[in-house]
């Protein structure tokens, strides 16, 4: 039966979105954090998504791609200097270095993610509707 | 045509690959974030026209059945949408025609399914004799 695969591949999308609003919740949450070195600093990370291959959800179709992620990918960006001498991590050059993380990148990031998160929901709900309604053909 | 064919006509079919395509959009929806995932689907009319078609005549008891159960399906091939606007990361997904897609594909289900079931009901009917 074809409509429980809606099930599994908007599952897969759900758990996808979720890691995704994970390492936005953490890339905020660091958002502040300073290093007196730059290999200290805080890097933005970020899941790389990839369309599952089509053994995992076993069907003669074939026709079900669910969605995983592969990797966190860490931001190679430099991260942010700042001369900062009368902080009490400041180098003995007088600098510190703050995360690379843009915060308008992260909360459009994370609008994209919650809408994406709320569609496979939507698509849940509707192929157990569609279940339901088959299961009590004829009654 | 067997009973089943006669009393429920090309319901069961219809439902089959609508069932397939709201699996291919909610595929599509799944994707709708990954980069280079190009979304797919099947033409419908073909596809239900190679469901119902009748295929080669058995003309004799003894000749074997060529039509293969529930036709169709697996025959179709898998399309790609043509994109109205790509996004840069390779990604075809337009998140607003899948949902459209999905909701009517989900409503046509919903009709084959009541024209079952009152087919269902009323050869139940015609059974008890009332």
């Amino acid at each position: 039966m074809s409509l429980f695969n809606i099930m599994a591949v908007s599952a897969s999308a759900l758990e996808a979105q979720s890691v995704r609003l994970n390492t936005i919740s953490s890339n905020l949450a660091n958002s502040q954090v300073v290093s007196s070195t730059p290999e200290g600093a805080y890097q933005a990370r970020y899941p790389v998504f990839e369309t599952m291959l089509q053994d995992s959800f076993a069907d003669a179709d074939g026709a079900a791609a669910g969605v995983r992620v592969t990797e966190i990918f860490q931001s190679t960006l430099p991260p942010r200097q700042e001369f900062a001498p009368s902080h009490p991590l400041a180098n003995e050059e007088g600098y510190i270095y703050r995360s690379n993380i843009n915060p308008v990148d992260e909360m459009a990031n994370m609008i994209s993610a919650s809408r994406s998160y709320q569609s496979s929901i939507e698509a849940m709900n509707t192929a157990k509707q569609l279940i339901q309604r088959t299961i009590t053909l004829g009654r | 045509m067997s009973f089943t064919d006669r009393v429920f006509g090309a319901s069961g079919q219809a439902m089959a690959l609508r069932a397939q395509r709201l699996e291919l959009i909610a595929a599509n929806l799944a994707n709708q974030d990954t980069p280079g995932y190009k979304a797919r689907d099947i033409d419908f009319v073909a596809a239900m026209q190679a469901a119902t078609a009748s295929g080669l005549r058995r003309t004799h008891a003894r000749h074997l059945d060529a039509s293969g159960g529930m036709a169709g399906s697996n025959e179709q091939p898998l399309l790609y949408r043509v994109p109205n606007q790509p996004s840069l990361d390779g990604n075809t997904v337009d998140a607003q025609r899948e949902h459209a897609e999905f909701m009517d594909n989900a409503i046509r289900y919903q009709a084959s399914l009541t024209i079952l079931d009152s087919r269902i009901k009323s050869t139940q009917r015609a059974i008890r004799g009332e």
